[in-house]
């Protein structure tokens, strides 16, 4: 078994002056605390990356210098997967008895720390070398050519992806340390500025600085638990350019063997944390993993469905859409949130019910999945 | 650039030419240069130079770019074309392309490079709607 035993998240956009080493060693500072661990049992460290300050050996540099000697260190890379992969990782190391308390750490500081330019172009490089980066493609053009197709295919509009900007802004709205605070309209969203077509910039995260971690736990350190049920992954293609059928993606895959490894079903599920890149990524995703029928994600945001009162309250931090992106912390913040609303710790988020989530990440363009499934044990 | 000699030049490399990879063993296609077939792993598939023509997958215009040098070209369109040989590929195309539009290729300049550029097949361009900006562009919403 194991547990997610303490979680730590900064609050996301600017933190002038912080390096991505002091980002994340802020957000295992609050999570080694939230666990009621001290430094001292941690022996286990997975970090993800950072594009403002690459290194090889980032674990164990992060591990000097949050002064730490894990018997086991590395960094891992998925892109936007790296933080329920790792947290997949740590959940089997544990698992496996090789550590007994793994700290997840990401942290960066890539709004400050380069230009968006900068950003924008280290994270085209998921193209391929030869035959896509010289045509000049960004990351919202890869994903702008995913949504131009599955808009075809199942009739879904700009309109409808709209909402899901509107709705994680209404669910950052309400978290302090989200980096956007103003409500805004699908009319705003509609209006604002073209990136790569169909996606305009309210329909992409922003460039953030922040950090977040997490303990995974042989044994649970307090009285609630929150157990991983079970995880899988799959990987289809790097290359938006070999990229299988929409009705072919690892999403699919990922949730078949999920569920198969957890032992339950979507209808089990009450809270949703899924990966939301750019309003498209959030769409397709949904629809994959059984959240709602191809087509009718946007359907279901009208009607409240994915709202913190409603049935399948989704993201209640307001996503990387809103709460914003720093890399790897981005989509880790999202295990953090349902942890909180897990263990009833959400404050004026808390919804009624989350006693079994539903986790999903993606990495590079709907290349890479993991989903899981946690449960609470009281 | 990738492993393996190159029989035919093309594009990637500065030719005006599109080229493809077929399989002898296992008659598999694949547009990415490898010394391998990637279906069944037999060495050495034949290279083959692509017709040019094909049909919009996918398209995204492309107005916020990273760099001065593709700034200076928005908006362009990248797309996604299905060839007729059968392998899917990257390339820019007529800022009004829809999916489903019959293209052809031909070559053109982009930041410094030489890049495969389609326009719809000249058959088709009776009912052209060019005049579109990309304000409207609906090519997602057909």
């Amino acid at each position: 078994m194991s547990f997610i035993t303490g979680v730590g998240l900064t609050a996301f956009g600017r933190h002038e002056g912080s390096s991505s080493l002091d980002l994340m060693s802020k957000a295992a500072e609050l999570a080694v605390a939230d666990a009621g661990l001290t430094r001292a049992e941690i022996d286990g460290v997975l970090c993800g990356y950072s594009t403002v300050a690459p290194h090889i050996m980032l674990a164990t540099v992060f591990a000097e210098h949050f002064g730490i000697r894990p018997t086991y260190a590395h960094a891992v890379q998925v892109g936007g997967a790296t933080g329920l992969a790792m947290t997949m990782l740590a959940h089997h190391l544990v698992k496996a008895r090789v550590v007994r308390h793994v700290l997840v750490v990401s942290g960066e500081n890539r709004l400050t720390g380069q230009s968006r330019d900068a950003s924008i172009l280290a994270l085209a490089q998921v193209g391929h070398p030869d035959y896509e980066v010289p045509l000049g493609p960004t990351i919202p053009a890869y994903y702008g050519l995913v949504a131009s197709r599955y808009m075809h295919e199942y009739g879904v509009t700009e309109e409808d992806l709209a909402e899901f900007a509107v709705l994680m802004r209404k669910h950052a709205l309400a978290h302090p340390g989200a980096q956007f605070h103003e409500p805004i309209t699908v009319t705003d969203v509609m209006k604002s500025k073209p990136v790569a077509l169909p996606l305009k910039l309210l329909d992409c995260c922003p460039v953030s600085d922040g950090g977040a971690a997490f303990v995974v736990s042989r044994e649970r350190t307090s009285e609630t638990g929150v157990r991983v049920l079970g995880c899988a992954q799959a990987h289809t293609h790097q290359h938006v350019t070999a990229a299988p059928a929409l009705s072919e993606l690892g999403a699919e895959i990922a949730i078949a063997r999920a569920k198969q490894a957890a032992g339950v079903a979507i209808s089990d599920v009450r809270y949703a944390a899924v990966y939301d890149s750019f309003t498209i990524t959030l769409v397709m995703l949904l629809e994959d993993l059984g959240l709602a029928a191809r087509g009718e994600a946007a359907a279901r945001v009208r009607s409240g469905y994915f709202r913190r009162g409603g049935e399948m309250p989704l993201n209640t931090h307001g996503g990387v859409l809103r709460y914003g992106h720093c890399g790897v912390g981005g989509a880790m913040a999202h295990l953090v949130e349902t942890q909180l609303q897990m263990t009833g710790r959400a404050g004026n988020r808390q919804v009624r019910d989350a006693s079994i989530a539903l986790l999903h990440g993606d990495g590079g363009v709907l290349s890479s999945h993991v989903s899981m499934f946690l449960e609470l044990t009281r | 650039m990738s492993h393996g000699k190159r029989a035919l030049a093309d594009w990637t490399t500065g030719a005006e030419a599109i080229v493809y990879q077929s399989c002898a063993a296992c008659g598999s296609l694949q547009y990415f240069h490898r010394s391998f077939c990637r279906a069944c792993g037999a060495p050495d598939p034949i290279e083959k130079r692509a017709s040019g023509e094909g049909t919009v997958y996918a398209a995204s215009l492309v107005v916020r770019a990273a760099t001065p040098e593709t700034r200076a070209h928005v908006p362009y369109n990248i797309v996604l074309v299905d060839t007729v040989e059968g392998f899917r590929m990257m390339a820019h195309g007529d800022n009004d392309l829809a999916i489903g539009d019959r293209v052809t290729a031909r070559f053109s300049q982009f930041a410094g490079r030489l890049v495969p550029y389609f326009a719809r097949t000249k058959i088709m361009r009776v009912r052209s709607a060019s005049r579109r900006k990309h304000e409207s562009f609906t090519a997602s919403k057909r």
